[in-house]
């Protein structure tokens, strides 16, 4: 095993004391991200300030054999920035740099450690936005969404991280700094920037990414609708999408979600909603009102008892408030909860959340539903208290049931989280052994050493050709599950 | 050679890429021949063939044996309106599509077939709102140069479950497999849809505008630019009508002739050129035949000559962009590096050593000769 205390005096002059953290107190402040019943105490903590210095840092990991994990704002909910006991954690928080907004082009440049809320901060005086909005964004850094090509609310009408991001600068994970694509689209070649996008931190570390501005839309209108049922606020979502339009977002919160909103922000949804709708159509006014009329018809139609249009900005982000609070709200009506994360087709939703009330039921655990219902995105937040003997595996075990549900309809283990730590046990539900096989070649074109994060993503790491024997290893030994 | 031999058939004088004849020809009709005929081909060096529309774009294969063609390998395989998407076999001609008041939002030329179109990337005006294969594909199987059948992504459209090998598949010349069959997303038809076309003019007006604009088209030939608006009739009409008045337009129901059609003849050397938005009035004012995406920076150009090829390329390249050369006659072809610079080469060259380790599939004809 390398010897770690060599490796952090070389760092520490190479970066400069401050940035390389040893003190086993501040190593403990990055044993876990968003995912923190994980737990694993990095041996080193790097702050680097520049690309050059995350080179540098990697080259140092590589020529020790030392596993090296990058974190950005550790708000991952998947576990994808879990440190390696044995291996450095490279934090790219320091990195916060917007280096261009660029409207002229269409585009800003900005260091991996940039919030992404603050894209949009730098881009709208100019009138543009940046699209991809996880309810994070407040926190979530580019870097991050970039490992995890994250999602949001309305990724519904605009796409993920991945449809926005035209260039990169990586640390790949042999240590070379690369460019790829860049403010032109279609660079030749293999498209990397495809690969490397939602690839959780195993082909390397972005320093610098380019991403797309999206032009302010002329008009934005909201509505809040509530349901007497979830069955009715589904069919209304089938309707809309139906109907040919395109809204910005269908989000929906069920009671007990409503519940927890309303004990924690006051967000004054309507009173017996078993299922509130928010739908959001943005565009040119004169294709947003008239639709805007045909979505408030079709929520009556199909049984909402109360829709609210939210007048200006102030009640439109109230209506958001409740939904991008949710996850966190669930903490004033449970001790402990499991955010889950996995993707059904849009028309499975009334059968599919009646089949996670019976397995909820069965087991006598709680559920709450929290979900993007425009793309079918389901966030069902198992309710359980870890003080109570037995129930958080009870709260597990329904947790991994709403998973098999997802693949059982042809869906997927994750529509934004990531795979991560915490799902790499499923992966082989999804895919066969051969799929598995084939994404690994592509880890051992970036990364043969299976250096760059290793034991993410993929239960069986694969063997390179080049280092027989070395995938045998166990993929993350000295992890603490709490 | 037992299998081989069933499994194909002698190719003829139409069955050649870029002028190389190939030796033998097979069109399997379902993955699974596909997959046995490949394991079959494990010491031949193979090209795939769709429509052939595209088959005479970059460098002619370094050498071919067999020739497969996805023409059998065709049809809707699933049609889930509700979901909006659709799986399709790879060999399926995209204007053959029936998909009622949706569609896949994809541009193509007669003939150019679902694998066809994401194996080339290829695509036109209306990827300006509706993105191209890349971002509309969200899951496909492959028949590894191995004879590995493999899937990734899924048929749901927000999925980040493993590596989105979808998007390296898209644009990869056939150079890593077999694509057999593809999950899309689709969009709805929409109800209205008309042109704005004007004289040619830096395109910052209409996106101050914001009348959401589907495509954004210019040529320097004609001089022209027209825009596309799709909507519903009322939205179409006032937006419309808005954008003719900013840029001192006509509205028409008909695009111009030169809509989407390439600005090359075809014995011409035609490029694909890709700027940063605000270099696209640089390109136009090259004094070349420049047509195509003024709102996406992706255009098209005919060069007459190398130094023509070269002259564009550095633009493009001082741009902050790129030029690659699509098609060229076979005079040109054997003297012009027809892929241009490529950043991240090596890296791509080790994705090729893993998934085609005798490097087979498609041979020379993707960028730096893989």
């Amino acid at each position: 095993m390398a010897d770690i205390d060599a490796l952090a005096r070389l760092l520490r002059a190479e970066l400069g004391s401050g940035q390389v953290i040893t003190d086993r107190a501040e190593l403990r402040t990055y044993e876990c991200d968003g995912l923190a019943h994980y737990k694993v105490v990095p041996a080193l903590v790097v702050l680097p300030h520049t690309a050059e210095q995350v080179a540098a840092v990697v080259r140092a990991c590589v020529a020790a054999g030392v596993p090296f994990v990058a974190r950005g704002s550790g708000t991952g909910l998947s576990g994808g920035a879990l440190p390696h006991a044995d291996g450095v954690l490279i934090v790219t928080a320091q990195m916060r740099r917007i280096v261009e907004i660029a409207p002229a082009d269409e585009r800003a440049v900005v260091e991996p450690g940039v919030i992404n809320l603050q894209v949009t901060k730098a881009a709208t005086p100019h009138g543009y936005y940046y699209a991809p909005d996880p309810s994070s964004q407040q926190i979530c850094s580019i870097g991050g969404n970039v490992a995890e090509n994250s999602g949001g609310a309305h990724c519904l009408k605009y796409g993920f991280t991945t449809n926005h991001v035209t260039g990169l600068q990586i640390v790949a994970p042999d240590g070379e700094l690369l460019r790829l694509g860049g403010r032109a689209l279609d660079p030749p070649g293999y498209d990397l920037i495809g690969a490397f996008v939602g690839s959780e931190g195993t082909l390397g570390i972005a320093t610098e990414v380019t991403v797309k501005l999206t032009r302010l839309p002329e008009t934005v209108r909201t509505l809040l609708a509530a349901f007497p049922s979830i069955d009715q606020a589904g069919a209304a979502t089938s309707a809309i999408i139906g109907a040919g339009v395109v809204p910005a977002a269908i989000e929906m919160m069920d009671a007990l979600a409503i519940e927890a909103a309303e004990a924690a922000v006051a967000c004054g949804y309507p009173a017996g909603a078993a299922a509130v709708l928010i739908v959001e159509l943005d565009g040119p006014s004169a294709e947003v009102e008239a639709q805007f009329e045909q979505v408030t018809a079709l929520c009556e139609k199909n049984g909402a008892f109360e829709i609210r249009i939210a007048a200006d900005d102030l009640e439109r982000a109230l209506f958001w408030k409740g939904r991008k609070s949710a996850f966190a709200a669930v903490g004033r009506i449970s001790p402990d909860y499991i955010v889950q994360d996995g993707v059904i087709p849009r028309t499975a939703l009334p059968e599919v959340l009646r089949r996670i009330s019976e397995v909820a039921n069965e087991h006598g655990v709680r559920v709450a539903n929290v979900f993007h219902a425009g793309d079918g995105n389901l966030h069902p937040l198992v309710l359980f208290d870890d003080g109570i003997e037995g129930e958080a595996e009870r709260a597990e075990t329904v947790s991994g049931a709403i998973i098999d549900l997802c693949i059982e309809y042809g869906g997927s283990i994750t529509g934004e989280h990531g795979v991560g730590m915490d799902k790499a046990k499923y992966m082989p539900r999804m895919f066969g052994d051969d799929d598995l096989d084939t994404m690994q070649l592509v880890r051992c074109a970036f990364d043969p050493l299976m250096l760059s994060n290793p034991g993410k993503i993929f239960p069986t790491p694969r063997l390179c050709g080049e280092r027989p024997g070395r995938g045998a290893e166990s993929p993350f030994p000295g992890v603490e599950i709490f | 050679m037992g299998a081989l031999e069933e499994l194909t058939r002698p190719a003829t004088d139409d069955d050649h890429v870029g002028g190389v004849p190939a030796r033998l020809v097979a069109a399997p009709a379902s993955t699974a021949e596909a997959a046995a005929l490949v394991a079959a081909a494990h010491d031949l060096t193979v090209v795939v063939r769709g429509g052939g529309t595209k088959l005479h774009w970059g460098p002619p294969p370094r050498s071919l044996d067999l020739i497969i063609d996805t023409g059998r390998l065709a049809g809707m395989v699933e049609h889930a309106a509700g979901d909006l998407i659709t799986v399709l076999r790879a060999g399926t001609p995209l204007d053959d599509l029936s998909l009622g008041d949706q569609q896949l939002a994809l541009d193509a030329a007669p003939g150019a077939t679902v694998g066809g179109v994401v194996a080339t990337g290829a695509s036109g005006p209306r990827r300006l709102h509706y993105g191209t294969a890349r971002d509309l594909l969200i899951g496909i199987t492959v028949v590894r140069p191995d004879g590995t059948v493999t899937r990734s992504g899924g048929k749901v459209v927000k999925n980040v479950a493993g590596y989105d090998l979808g998007k390296l598949y898209t644009g990869s010349y056939g150079s890593l497999g077999l694509i057999t069959e593809c999950v899309f997303r689709l969009h709805p038809r929409p109800a209205a849809q008309v042109y704005v076309q004007s004289r040619a003019q830096p395109v910052t007006a209409i996106l101050e505008a914001r009348v959401a604009p589907t495509a954004i088209e210019v040529d320097s030939a004609s001089d022209e630019l027209a825009v596309l608006i799709e909507g519903t009739p009322a939205g179409v009409r006032e937006r419309a009508g808005l954008l003719s008045k900013v840029l001192g337009g006509d509205i028409s129901d008909e695009p111009p002739p030169w809509w989407g059609q390439a600005p090359w003849a075809a014995d011409g050397i035609g490029m694909k050129l890709s700027v940063p938005l605000s270099q696209v009035p640089e390109l136009l004012g090259s004094g070349a035949a420049v047509r195509g995406s003024a709102g996406t920076g992706v255009l098209y150009a005919g060069a007459s000559d190398i130094s023509d090829v070269e002259r564009l390329r550095a633009l493009c390249v001082r741009a902050g962009g790129h030029a690659v050369v699509l098609t060229a006659p076979s005079s040109t072809r054997d003297i012009v590096d027809m892929w241009g610079p490529v950043p991240g080469l090596a890296l791509m060259r080790r994705i090729k050593d893993q998934f085609d380790p005798g490097h087979r599939f498609a041979p020379g004809r993707f960028v730096g000769g893989l």
